[in-house]
């Protein structure tokens, strides 16, 4: 660039530093070509349904028959020894199945991180990782309590965090923020219809 | 002219009251200093409101316990429950009729031949005041605490009588004014005795560890800590039942102390009462080097209170039965040999 | 030393069930355990936890971005900065924010004064679950200095809301720096004095060595993370591996016990104290000035997709999961609970101690119910 009136060379102006350029947002990309989802394809690959790259974080779906197969996969052969978390996502009215289970799992090998997710229709079982990773076995009685979703063969699918008797899957899309009825819905033997601790019954306040 | 019915009831009743009166407030007293001087160690500052400047805290709180509604548990036995404060008490109270504070007669309530071994005896009898507090509560928690705080005094007693006798063995004698006397003849604090000068100083280690042990203190409180499973034996006590334990506690602080002072730390003798130059210091009058020892050990409790975690249970019954015991066994049988070895005691 | 008897039951034990909690002054929260004991040795636990359950994570639905860090607040509440660290951090991976050095070292700092007041907490309190009454007090003194420098900086003790999307809300007011280079002068000492109380000490160590002992592998097994993780021997930590704000230009150590034991957990979190003054001293030395908000919309909305974000809180590896729809609201933020998931060890530590040694286990895991719960 030239300065206008003397025809010197002026400096290009400095770059703004990042944060005060507007931020670029993360695009998702398809990462099928991923080594890491290579790695995966080469033990489960028509497991796999999706492979997705968002914010540098690799999502791979897989089929729900083939969970437990492509966990195991993970976990012995190419080493994701630490289930890091386990929840789940309700997509209300979803052609594919209701809810996502998304498994964020960790290698300590390269420190590398992958998740995986399966879609669960409603009233469908998914199948329980506790015989893959120990830790799964609170982290899916939450996704129970929370959402509804019945994990075959776990050791002791109870309630965690909600009370035992409560009805109702408070995650769910489908559910008030201002909690149910916790008189009447969950206890009718003690509680007259819309009577109980919340609409305030006879007993108590 | 003292009569025998002065001699014999009016001077020995005046005597039983001012120890009584002395010791009750002594042992109320103590649980305030307690919280005081606990306080300064956690950089805290206790109980100082009371007027004037927290000093009447002891009284109020004695008030307070005494207002309190009396509960027994429904299906408590009633009366073992409430025998149980009174037999932690009594005994504790007891033993302070031979024990002496003075060189002289005055000073003393009496001077029983048999004097150590009545202590023990009679102390021992406190733990029944513990088992049947525990078992009478009609509470699973209680009573395991009870069995455990007698498991504990029980097995606590035998080092501690070991120690007791290593010194009956150096002084000759089982009275306690004899056992002073004694101390002042050897010229020796039967602490740090002249000669056999370990185990003198071994049998008064383990006999205040061991004293710690038997008032249920830290870092043996296990059995009445509030952070444990079990609440301890008087969890169902309230008010006035359970000032007498509290009571009872300080007051057999009180009493290994005195105990302590006596057989090992030289009583109401000053420091190196045989040596001239020193006599200046008897302007200090003998009872008051007397409580002067026992405030020594008083504040060392306390001490431990603040630093110590606590044992666990197992923990504390290997250490009373493996350690201690055969310490205080091969102490006791130096000691005896040593004695022999230089010819008898003298 | 304590031997872990191998359990069996016989045809004529007596088996006990307790339960411990949920109130009770040893359980740290309302932590209820239902234990199984035969004699004095524990057969089984089964901790039941959701007395503190408020619903955070749908709560979270229903507010903005920056309207959902209050609420991280109130989950760890002895460790409000590192949550909301974990999720700011996430909804700026998610926008490609960068934000300013500046602010980067504002929230190092906080959080590593974080880790320091956290400890503190879970010092006293296991002392004093194991019975020694002083150290309580004085390291809640020097919790409180901690706690006024917060209130300072943003006007809360523990529920602190110190962080947004793209930065920071607040410049460090006058003498911040000052105050905060004092305080951590002086913190080595009283570090000492505490060590000197308890590291040496026969009691202490007869209570932790060889209590609730768990070997790397199980521990990777079971998702431990922080302390546990570590006092495991597994060198392993948020910070340096995926570092975030500006941990990779930071001198500091990851401290690892050998044994997996409680006395090693309580080594291990006594020496990252002091890292993390190393950490709190060497950011106050190299403090850049600038502006300590990036240039963020005034609507924060991510792009829709999802994403996860750890940071190393001073419990474990806190990560939130945020999903979103593109819309200023979460759809969905779940977050990663640490002491949740070092809980789920808990029959796994304590089988075959005495009941005496549940309490220590519950202290080493530094459970806070407010992260657990959510």
């Amino acid at each position: 660039m030239a300065d206008q009136d003397t025809g010197a060379p002026v400096a290009p102006a400095a770059p703004k530093p990042p944060w005060e350029e507007k931020p670029v947002p993360a695009t998702p990309q398809d990462a099928r070509e991923h080594p890491q989802v290579r790695e995966l394809a080469e033990h489960v690959a028509d497991a796999i349904l999706e492979a997705v790259e968002f914010a540098g974080q690799i999502t791979v779906t897989v089929s729900l028959e083939r969970l437990v197969e492509a966990c195991r996969a993970c976990k012995d052969r190419l080493g994701y020894g630490y289930l890091v978390d386990l929840t789940a996502v309700d997509w209300k009215d979803r052609a594919e199945g209701r809810f996502d289970i998304v498994y964020w799992l960790h290698r300590h090998a390269g420190e590398q991180r992958l998740r995986l997710k399966v879609r669960v229709a409603e009233g469908a079982e998914a199948p329980t990782v506790t015989t893959v990773w120990k830790t799964a076995n609170w982290m899916e009685r939450e996704v129970f309590d929370m959402f509804g979703v019945y994990f075959a063969g776990h050791p002791n699918l109870e309630r965690i965090l909600t009370w035992e008797g409560f009805n109702g899957h408070p995650l769910r899309k489908d559910f008030p923020i201002e909690g149910i009825d916790t008189g009447a819905a969950i206890y009718p033997d003690v509680y007259p219809p819309g009577g109980g601790p919340v609409s305030g019954g006879e007993e108590g306040a | 002219m003292t009569t025998p019915w002065m001699t014999y009831l009016l001077v020995p009743l005046i005597k039983i009251v001012v120890i009584l009166v002395v010791l009750i407030l002594l042992a109320a007293y103590l649980s305030w200093f307690e919280r005081r001087i606990l306080a300064f160690m956690q950089i805290r500052i206790g109980p100082n409101r009371v007027w004037p400047k927290g000093w009447l805290q002891a009284i109020a709180d004695a008030l307070k316990l005494f207002s309190k509604e009396d509960v027994i548990p429904a299906r408590a036995e009633k009366l073992v429950f409430l025998l149980g404060p009174v037999l932690a008490t009594a005994p504790a109270l007891i033993v302070f009729s031979v024990i002496p504070f003075g060189p002289t007669d005055m000073f003393r309530l009496t001077d029983v031949n048999i004097g150590i071994l009545f202590i023990l005896g009679v102390a021992s009898v406190g733990i029944y005041g513990i088992i049947l507090g525990g078992w009478a509560s009609n509470n699973k928690f209680s009573l395991m605490g009870g069995l455990r705080s007698a498991a504990q005094l029980i097995s606590y007693e035998v080092p501690m009588g070991f120690a007791v006798v290593t010194v009956v063995l150096m002084a000759n004698s089982l009275s306690l004014v004899k056992i002073v006397e004694a101390q002042k003849a050897q010229h020796v604090w039967f602490a740090f005795p002249g000669w056999l000068a370990i185990p003198g100083l071994i049998a008064f280690f383990i006999y205040f560890i061991c004293g710690v042990a038997e008032t249920n203190r830290n870092p043996f409180d296990l059995p009445e800590a509030e952070s444990e499973l079990v609440a301890g034996f008087h969890t169902e006590y309230s008010g006035m039942k359970f000032a007498f334990y509290f009571l009872a506690e300080y007051a057999n602080m009180v009493v290994i102390a005195s105990i302590a002072t006596v057989l090992f730390l030289g009583g109401w003798l000053r420091p190196f009462p045989n040596v001239a130059a020193l006599a200046f210091l008897d302007v200090i009058p003998p009872i008051v080097w007397f409580f002067a020892k026992v405030a020594v050990f008083l504040f060392v409790y306390i001490w431990f209170r603040g630093t110590f975690p606590r044992y666990r249970f197992d923990q504390l019954m290997a250490l009373g039965w493996k350690v201690f015991i055969p310490v205080s066994l091969i102490n006791l049988m130096a000691v005896g040999l040593g004695i022999l070895l230089l010819g008898g005691p003298r | 030393m304590t031997e872990r008897a191998p359990v069996h039951l016989s045809a004529d034990s007596e088996e006990m069930e307790i339960s411990f909690g949920p109130q009770h002054p040893a359980t740290h929260g309302v932590l209820r355990v239902m234990v199984k004991i035969d004699g004095e040795r524990i057969v089984e636990t089964k901790p039941v936890i959701g007395y503190l359950h408020r619903g955070t994570e749908k709560i979270f639905e229903r507010e903005t971005y920056n309207g959902c860090i209050p609420h991280t607040d109130r989950m760890d509440y002895t460790a409000a900065a590192t949550n909301n660290q974990g999720l700011v951090g996430a909804v700026e991976k998610m926008m490609g924010i960068t934000i300013p050095p500046r602010a980067a070292y504002i929230r190092m700092m906080l959080a590593e004064l974080q880790r320091i007041a956290s400890h503190t907490i879970w010092l006293g309190t296991h002392a004093l679950d194991i019975g020694a009454q002083s150290p309580f007090f004085y390291t809640f003194e020097e919790r409180e200095k901690i706690l006024d420098l917060y209130e300072e900086y943003c006007g809360a003790r523990l529920t602190l809301n110190a962080m947004r999307v793209g930065g920071q809300p607040f410049d460090l007011p006058a003498g911040w720096t000052d105050r905060c280079r004092a305080f951590i002068d002086q913190l080595p000492a009283k570090i000492a004095d505490w060590e000197r109380l308890l590291t040496k000490n026969r009691i202490w160590k007869l209570r932790t060595v060889g209590i609730g002992v768990m070997s790397g592998a199980d521990a990777i097994e079971w998702g431990l993370t922080g302390p546990p993780l570590r006092g495991s021997g597994v060198k392993w930590d948020v910070r340096k591996v995926f570092p975030y704000d500006h941990y990779e230009e930071m001198e500091f150590d990851i401290p690892i016990g050998t044994n997996g034991d409680t006395y090693d957990r309580y080594l291990v979190r006594m020496e990252e104290m002091r890292q993390s003054v190393r950490i709190v001293r060497q950011c106050l030395d190299r403090l850049p000035d600038g502006p300590v908000m990036a240039k963020v919309p005034k609507v924060i909305k991510p792009p829709k997709g999802e994403a996860y974000f750890s940071v190393e809180g001073p419990k474990g590896e806190l990560g939130y999961y945020v999903v979103s729809d593109g819309t200023d609201k979460p759809y969905r933020l779940h977050v990663r609970p640490a002491c949740f998931i070092n809980l789920q060890a808990l029959p796994e530590l304590v089988r075959g101690h005495l009941i005496a040694d549940l309490i220590a286990v519950i202290g080493t895991l530094d459970i806070v119910l407010g992260e657990i719960d959510r």
